[in-house]
């Protein structure tokens, strides 16, 4: 089963660096997107896995079950995750109604500011 | 801490306080301005005088208020001899200054300005000296050379003034990193940043590996400060400032800091051949050089520049002999130069502000016209030559008796030659101040008529030659305990050595010194004309052009660096940033290896390998596919899924309900983003630059999962069983994720719904920007139409809406209320509820749904938060920190027992911030949808049945 997860976290993290190095936004934030499940579940993961242990108190009697901290953490990740990519996505959409480009390299590098000292 | 000590503090902290008042009180006049700028110096001066008394008995007065002990982190201030003589000059001159300036700077010239810097500078100045931390100090080192930046270029029209300013700024705040790095080594060595620690150390410093460098670090920050050769080029380009800031910074202060903390270390670092060597040398060159420019400049403030420069190499030279008496001369030169030094600043103020020039070439025969600045500026210079009668006089024989005992790599001759050679130029240049300003014939051609300036102008230097005379008459009387009490504390206590101030020591060498002095310095000056015209035709090395060489090649170095490094390519920094990572990582793996696997693995069931083989398949396909857009996304939607599958298989029900109901929302928000963005991404990196890509992301890929599952199969300890033991018991609840969430973690939880909140926000507000930006035209006349259906509402998905909307309320709801004992919660419900609603906007049309939204999403967002807050709050009422949660059980007769709970209200917050939040986003992106022309309908439906008949006319309204 770790084996399983490792190598979906493994192929989530290529997918989404492989995506990231794109030039265009779109296919940033997909790569964004697909490196935040991988980082979540990498996050899931460090609690070890457990099958049939949720971490729900039974009141009955006793029980083992597994951790819930990774688990509290991951779930505000997913969240704010959510929250982040909606404001890239709303960051590209402006840039490209701006200026008909979704391009996220500069054009020509930072040459606009050659900052001129002044009296010299 | 005795009661006088608790003084220092509020003395330190007075100026700073005062020049809050400056610029307020300019409004009310410039007299009232000045006068306002007084009070505070006043007040930390009578303080002071206070203080004096214990001080002069020999008393250290010492007050530390702790701020960070772990880190040796104090505000300590201490006052000791050293420290009263110079707090006292600093204060002293600085009411001079205040005064002098007030009549000195014109109507333009913004006067609320320049008092405030002049307290902020004074306030710097104060902390340097009073301070007994040794970093406090360096933040109070630095603040100087910020200060002084401001007052320097206080004349912002200049350019002089702004490049010397930053000439200023840059040589002497270099000085001060460097000296950041000795102060630190020091601190280490003595395992202590308390000055007085380190003061009673020397012995174990000195013997240290780590002296040297110590020692050349802190030299750097002084000799830099105090315009010590090769870096005294800084203090000439100073005097592009007005006069008052030149007379106090370059008399009494700025460049007195560096004498200042060679003497405070002279117990811990003098008096081993590497100090001896270094700073003896650099302050005889200096010395020397300084008094040999000064003669041959024409601008009366350069020639007292370069005046200043010597006489701050003779101090540097004095402490470095590294004898007592020689430190405690050092001390009295120190009294003397402030008061001749100034007074001449001042008077070369008067005579430019009179005159319209300082050039002495351009001068000569004032004595007729401006009698009282002639008398002025002849005491001051008399005594800078160092004539008897005058103060001046004394300390230069005391000076001259040490450097003829000095030897210098075993000559006798070198240090007392060069230093009769300084004291000979000194004279010269002097008495050319007095001779070729205020002697000879009267000339007709002065830019302005030149006459005695109002009292309150020569008030200030008349004072201070008056104090050149009174202790050049009667030494020992006036100035002899001072001296006393802070040349002991230079030296450290111990026994003093055997001085007399006093006019005629007998028949010395410095006596026949001095002679040779006075005469070649008047030979010398009768030379000038011709002197002059040799050393104009000499080539010299210009220090500011060599500077502003300097300067610029490292601008130039450090923009090729950035423009290489930083050029603007998004994916080249991530590429870099994912390369330097993984490499990271493997340098820490190839150094401490692994240990053996502590965990058996789990077995794997068909299902899941049926779940895996869907989401590698889908994740591989998303890259192969990208550059169709529509595609990808759907792809996307079958990798969270899996995702979700995956948590509930591995015991995380939560995690599941959130990731499929977070999965819905984002694909919801980038198709509708999709709308306004091309469908297609087009092929633009070569085949070798993607095979590139694919390296990287292949290694940081297999890097990452190879850690996963080295940590999976491996047993850490963790702080879970609490969490496990104390859900039910102390947060009444046996979810305890959510538990977790709502009262162990709760204030991360509410930080987060901020960050949420705020992300909210931030998307409203570029959407609103967009809208009134030039964007908006081009939004409208863009054509969309490409992509809109024909049937925009269509009849069964407005049905199947409508109906599942109070079950999807009711199942939010439910989620909800389970949330503290059950999978559910603020998050999922929060999320649930809006999937139902943006349903609603998706099937019967966005004005449909807006008109008939009843609150805001802002004010849910709000409300949200405010909920949670208070919740938290309510917690003080019961006397217990913030967030601590209460729960208890009520049973109402037809239901079952249930649990209130505080945390569900702060669940509550939660929920209400997260459906704010996600529907401020989706309404955000569909307003951009309606001002690119899509259009609204009234019917829920485009296409109503019931109306075929009338409709058929008019067709889609």
């Amino acid at each position: 089963m770790e084996i399983v997860v490792a190598s979906s976290v493994g192929v989530l993290t290529a997918g989404g660096i492989y995506l990231m190095l794109r030039l265009r936004a779109f296919p940033v934030i997909l790569g964004l997107a697909l490196l935040s499940y991988a980082v979540n579940v990498f996050l899931f993961s460090s609690g070890r896995l457990a099958i049939d242990m949720p971490p729900i108190l039974n009141k009955y009697g006793e029980a083992s079950y597994t951790d819930p901290l990774p688990q509290a953490l991951v779930l505000t990740a997913i969240v704010i995750s959510f929250g982040m990519t909606a404001v890239l996505v709303m960051v590209a959409l402006g840039s490209y109604i701006d200026c008909e480009d979704d391009r996220v390299d500069m054009p020509g590098g930072l040459d606009g500011d050659t900052g001129k000292d002044d009296g010299q | 801490m005795s009661d006088g000590a608790s003084l220092l503090p509020i003395i330190a902290i007075l100026p700073f306080l005062g020049a809050l008042v400056p610029g307020l009180m300019i409004r009310a006049g410039r007299t009232a301005c000045a006068t306002f700028t007084a009070i505070p110096t006043i007040l930390a001066l009578t303080m002071l005088i206070v203080l004096a008394p214990s001080v002069m008995r020999g008393e250290v007065l010492q007050a530390e208020i702790a701020w960070l002990p772990q880190l040796g982190l104090s505000a300590a201030f201490f006052l000791d001899g050293l420290g009263l003589l110079f707090a006292g000059m600093i204060l002293g001159v600085g009411l001079l200054i205040t005064l002098y300036a007030r009549f000195y700077l014109s109507g333009e010239d913004p006067m609320g300005q320049f008092y405030t810097y002049l307290l902020l500078f004074q306030g710097a100045m104060l902390g340097i000296v009073l301070s007994d931390n040794i970093l406090l100090l360096l933040i109070f080192w630095e603040l100087t050379s910020l200060s002084s930046f401001l007052l320097i270029g206080y004349w912002k029209h200049l350019p002089e003034g702004r490049q010397g300013a930053r000439m200023a700024l840059a040589v002497t705040g270099g000085g001060g990193l460097a000296m950041i790095g000795g102060m630190l080594i020091l601190g280490h060595i003595v395992g202590s940043y308390n000055l007085t620690d380190i003061l009673t150390q020397g012995e174990a410093i000195r013997a240290s590996e780590w002296y040297l460098p110590a020692l050349i670090l802190i030299l750097l920050g002084a000799f830099t400060k105090s315009a010590q050769f090769p870096f005294h080029f800084w203090l000439p380009h100073a005097m592009a400032a007005p006069t008052p800031v030149s007379a106090y910074l370059h008399s009494a202060t700025m460049v007195k800091a560096g004498v200042f903390l060679m003497a405070r270390m002279w117990p811990a670092l003098a008096g081993t051949e590497a100090w001896f060597y270094i700073v003896t040398t650099t302050g005889l060159i200096t010395m020397v050089l300084g008094a040999l420019i000064a003669l041959f400049k024409d601008d009366l403030k350069a020639l007292l520049a370069f005046s200043t420069v010597s006489h701050l190499g003779l101090l540097t030279m004095l402490l470095g002999m590294g004898t007592k008496l020689a430190a405690v001369v050092a001390v009295f030169h120190i009294i003397n130069h402030l008061t001749f030094k100034a007074a001449l600043f001042m008077t070369a103020g008067i005579i430019d502000h009179e005159t319209h020039t300082r050039d002495i070439k351009r001068l000569g025969g004032l004595r007729h016209l401006m009698p009282v600045t002639f008398v002025i500026g002849t005491v001051g210079a008399l005594s800078m030559a160092g004539i008897p009668l005058f103060n001046g006089f004394l300390s230069k024989e005391m000076m001259l008796e040490e450097a003829a005992h000095t030897v210098w790599a075993g000559s006798v001759w070198a240090v007392p030659v060069l230093a009769t050679l300084g004291a000979l130029l000194s004279v010269a240049y002097s008495l050319r101040f007095i001779a070729h300003v205020f002697l000879g014939p009267v000339r007709d051609d002065y830019p302005a008529k030149p006459h005695d300036p109002p009292f309150g102008m020569w008030a200030a230097p008349a004072l201070l030659v008056a104090m050149v005379v009174v202790i050049g008459v009667l030494p020992a009387a006036v100035v002899g305990p001072l001296v006393a009490v802070a040349g002991g504390a230079v030296i450290g206590g111990g026994e003093m050595p055997y001085y007399s101030l006093k006019i005629w020591h007998g028949v010395t060498p410095a006596l026949y010194m001095s002679g040779i002095a006075v005469a070649g310095g008047l030979l010398l000056l009768a030379l000038h004309r011709v002197l002059d015209r040799i050393w104009l035709a000499v080539p010299r090395p210009e220090a500011k052009v060599i500077f502003d060489a300097l300067v610029s090649w490292v601008a130039a170095l450090s923009r090729r660096i950035t423009e290489s490094a930083h050029n603007g390519a998004v994916s080249r920094y991530l590429a870099i940033l994912t390369v330097a990572t993984v490499a990271l990582g493997y340098v820490a793996w190839r150094g401490s290896g692994l240990s053996a696997p502590t965990r058996a693995p789990l077995p794997v069931p068909p299902v899941v390998a049926v779940g895996w083989v869907l989401l590698i398949v889908a994740t591989i396909s998303v890259v192969t596919m990208h550059r169709s857009r529509f595609r990808a996304l759907v792809l996307i939607g079958v990798i969270g899924l899996m995702i979700s599958a995956g948590f509930v298989y591995l015991s995380a029900p939560d995690l599941a309900l959130t990731q499929i109901s977070v999965e819905t929302v984002t694909i919801m928000l980038l198709l509708l983003a999709l709308h306004f963005l091309p469908k297609t991404t087009p092929r633009e990196s070569g085949a070798g630059l993607r095979l590139r890509d694919a390296a990287i992301a292949v290694a940081a890929g297999g890097a990452v999962a190879g850690l996963a599952y080295a940590f999976m199969l491996r047993d850490t300890s963790s702080i879970s069983d609490y969490h496990l033991a104390n859900s039910y018991e102390g947060g009444g609840g046996t979810n305890v994720v959510n538990v977790i969430l709502v009262d162990f973690r709760g204030y991360d939880t509410y930080g987060e719904i901020i960050v949420l909140g705020i992300a909210g926000l931030i998307i409203f507000a570029l959407v609103e920007t967009l809208l009134t930006g030039p964007a908006a035209r081009r939004l409208r006349n863009a054509d969309l139409s490409r992509n809109i259906s024909r049937d925009r509402h269509p009849l069964m998905m407005v049905v199947a809406t409508r109906v599942m909307m109070p079950i999807a309320v009711m199942v939010g709801v439910y989620i909800f209320l389970r949330g503290h004992n059950q999978p559910g919660g603020g998050f999922v419900a929060g999320l649930v509820i809006s999937i139902a609603l943006l349903m609603q906007y998706m099937a019967s049309g966005f004005a449909w749904t807006q008109a008939r939204k009843r609150i805001e999403y802002h004010a849910m967002i709000g409300w949200g938060v405010v909920i949670a807050g208070l919740t938290g709050a309510a917690a003080w009422l019961a006397g217990a920190p913030f967030l601590t949660s209460a729960f208890g059980y009520i049973h109402l007769p037809p239901i079952e027992e249930f649990e209130l709970a505080s945390a569900m209200a702060f669940d509550l917050g939660v929920f209400l911030t997260v459906l704010g939040a996600v529907m401020l986003m989706l309404f955000s992106l569909s307003r951009l949808a309606r001002h690119a022309g899509e259009s609204v309908n009234i019917e829920p439906m485009d296409y109503d049945p019931s109306k075929r008949v009338e409709t058929a006319e008019g067709g889609d309204r």
